[in-house]
């Protein structure tokens, strides 16, 4: 059964495949685990289809960095509901290394964390099924914010009158 | 004090909303209990021996009189009247229905007030000087600083899902009454060399079961890129904090592991890359502020100390229980919560009222609350100090023992706390038993005994002149005792002094210690400069010398 997952407020179809899911069409678009990706670039690079990383909580995205170029997608896989890592890993992509394509929360997602991960650039989700028709409430938990963000359409308005982003 | 805005009510209220939300999802069964606890942690909802426990956030300690009747009122409707003020200056009910929740974080936010971050792994409640703004030789008012920290931190998407609870105290003054130095973060107003003020930072302080010491991570921080230093100081350990394993997750284990050196060479590198991108607190913003927390409407009057030849028991409360003042005429005024009848830090609905009424009859209608587990009327005219006495004295809060051996700081302990290996409140109530002639507890001055009915050391045992420490010895209650632990700027940890006790031995216990001090001190010499000077032995071999009748 094709994955359904929520992007860009949207509950699409995933075109995307990992490897661990089996051969995918020539040419549609993979994920790739970081380890795989390190283990042999070229292999991945000669399919010739887009490609998509899968990081865990643990890899530093500085390691990803020389080859950031080389993905329309970014995946940071949360372990548990307590993992946090990846709220640094999407920011400093978002921010420091200025990824523009889609960054994806897998693992354990679920919506009421999906607020804090859209303002911290996160822009799309993998939440199990129960989760996914209702999942778009998240967004508006809350309508303002103390810290400037780079959160991708979030109505939120920030408060200027404490902290000025520089 | 600071008033929310529209932004903030807003905030509050919408958290509200968002509490109520999952509270029904977990009782319909939509969310497990360990995915609602990660959710109701980080609302300060604990589930405890005998039904949950609400903490309550009391930003750097500053309350309205209009919040502390909504506080008594909370006690009163949901709890069984009475709860109890904590070391990080936050109140703790422990008897609210986990359906009322969602109603008493409604009736806070009627007040300005919720229960966000003040548990679970995130940046929590911001503590600070209780002496705040008062004190006469404070650089500057730490409250400005705590406040805009605060709304920094609040709802912090980045770090909501920290390795392990994180916590940061600011002072302004060269006294540390905040235990800074036993913070995640110590942030200190300091001036630098070219004049300037701006902050200190140290990182990796903290209790529990490896209490350490904080560091110097930066000596002198100009103060606009506060906000910035600090989101490096939780990115890195956000990333590089130890997630395997909850007793090596806090900060202080990376700090230690690391090393102080290549801990602030990775904060110092990643604050590099994000200063100039990320929050900058311009002056506009400060002043703006500090409008907030301007003096109140003092009156010109005479620094006159109140007739000191009225009766003994008020003269002691006023020697005791007030604290200089920076403006002429006025004292800080402690309501002590540390009745030998009343566990440590616990005030009923009715004294809340009270002391409510007397801070807007007293003191501009404010009130603060100690890390010392007391309350504070800090701006009360030393003329009115008499009266205002008679009153504290008539409603048991006039215990005249700030400072003094039976000012305990104690944990809620095995009474509550589903953590405890042991009681704390029993244990206060033994020494207070113990130790009820004031001639003998004045003649031993300013000594203090911290209690924690366990190693998560929410009373500080760690840095209690005294320390005691509940332990479970095979199903039994037993008592380890540290001395020469500090809380303040000389800040330091207690040794043990020798196998633990029962728990009907440690008044005795105590006694034989304070013999030696009595015996051994000089002149001046506070109980613990006599433990620095002789060391843990003399104290030791007095304790273990002859059998302790159990």
């Amino acid at each position: 059964m094709p994955r359904r997952l929520l992007r860009d407020r949207q509950i699409v179809i995933d075109e995307w495949r990992y490897v661990a899911e089996g051969a995918a069409d020539a040419g549609a678009p993979l994920i790739v685990s970081f380890d795989q990706w390190q283990m042999e670039p070229d292999t991945w690079i000669a399919r010739g289809c887009p490609l998509g990383v899968v990081l865990s909580a643990a890899h530093k995205i500085e390691q990803l960095a020389p080859d950031l170029a080389r993905f329309a997608l970014i995946a940071a896989e949360f372990s548990g509901p307590g993992e946090g890592r990846g709220y640094s890993q999407a920011r400093l992509l978002r921010e420091r290394w200025n990824f523009k394509g889609e960054l994806r929360a897998t693992g354990y997602v679920r919506r009421d964390q999906l607020f804090f991960m859209a303002r911290c650039g996160f822009n799309s989700f993998e939440l199990p099924e129960a989760d996914l028709e209702d999942a778009h409430k998240a967004f508006s938990t809350f309508s303002a914010a103390y810290q400037p963000s780079n959160d991708l359409g979030l109505a939120v308005k920030l408060r200027r009158d404490i902290t000025a982003s520089a | 004090m600071y008033r929310y805005d529209l932004t903030d009510r807003t905030l509050v209220q919408e958290r509200v909303a968002q509490f109520r939300d999952q509270t029904r999802r977990f009782l319909a069964g939509d969310l497990s209990e360990d995915e609602f606890r990660h959710l109701r942690l980080r609302n300060g909802l604990y589930i405890q021996r005998h039904a949950p426990m609400l903490r309550v956030a009391i930003p750097y300690g500053l309350l309205s009189s209009t919040q502390l009747r909504t506080l008594a009122g909370i006690a009163r409707r949901y709890d069984r009247g009475y709860g109890h003020f904590t070391t990080r200056q936050n109140i703790q009910y422990n008897w609210p229905k986990l359906e009322t929740v969602p109603d008493i974080l409604a009736d806070l936010a009627e007040v300005e007030m919720h229960a966000i971050q003040t548990s679970g792994n995130c940046i929590r409640n911001i503590t600070s000087d209780h002496l705040a703004g008062v004190t006469p030789n404070e650089l500057e008012d730490p409250r400005p600083w705590c406040e805009i920290i605060r709304q920094w931190s609040s709802f912090h998407p980045e770090f909501t899902y920290l390795p392990r609870k994180f916590k940061i105290a600011v002072t302004g003054a060269p006294q540390d009454r905040a235990a800074s130095l036993v913070h995640d973060v110590g942030v200190h107003i300091v001036r630098g060399s070219n004049g300037d003020l701006g902050f200190e930072i140290l990182a990796g302080g903290g209790l529990g079961r490896t209490p350490i010491i904080g560091q110097v991570v930066r000596e002198f921080l100009p103060r606009e890129h506060l906000l910035t230093y600090l989101e490096a100081i939780l990115r890195v350990y956000n990333l590089e904090g130890r997630r395997d394993n909850l007793t090596k997750a806090r900060i202080k284990i990376l700090v230690r592991s690391l090393g102080i050196e290549e801990f602030t060479r990775r904060v110092e590198a990643e604050w590099e890359l994000l200063r100039d991108f990320g929050p900058r607190v311009d002056d506009a913003q400060i002043a703006r502020m500090r409008g907030f927390f301007n003096p109140p409407a003092y009156l010109k009057l005479p620094n006159c100390e109140p007739d000191l030849g009225k009766e003994t028991a008020f003269r002691a409360w006023y020697r005791y229980n007030t604290a200089a003042h920076k403006v002429p005429g006025y004292r800080a005024v402690f309501v002590s919560l540390k009745k030998p009848d009343m566990p440590p830090g616990d005030a009923t609905d009715g004294q809340m009222e009270l002391i409510a009424d007397l801070a807007d009859r007293y003191s501009f209608g404010e009130v603060r609350v100690t890390h010392t587990q007391n309350l504070l009327l800090a701006d009360v005219e030393q003329r009115k100090a008499y009266e205002l006495w008679q009153t504290l004295a008539g409603a048991g809060l006039a215990t005249p023992n700030i400072g003094t051996l039976t000012d305990m700081i104690c944990c809620p302990g095995l009474d509550f706390c589903s953590l405890a290996n042991a009681g704390s409140i029993d244990v206060a109530k033994l020494i207070n038993e113990r130790f009820d002639d004031y001639d003998y507890i004045y003649d031993l001055g300013e000594i203090d005994v911290k209690m924690s009915g366990c190693m998560n050391a929410c009373g500080h045992h760690h840095v209690g002149n005294i320390g005691i420490l509940g332990v479970d010895k095979g199903g039994e209650e037993w008592y380890q005792i540290t001395i020469g632990g500090a809380a303040g700027a000389d800040a330091s940890l207690g040794s043990v002094i020798g196998p633990s006790v029962a728990k009907t031995q440690v008044p005795e216990t105590i006694a034989r210690l304070l013999d030696v001090y009595v015996e051994e001190r000089q002149p001046e010499e506070r109980f613990l400069d006599t433990v620095r000077r002789l060391g843990v032995k003399p104290f030791k071999e007095r304790v273990y010398a002859a059998p302790i009748a159990a």
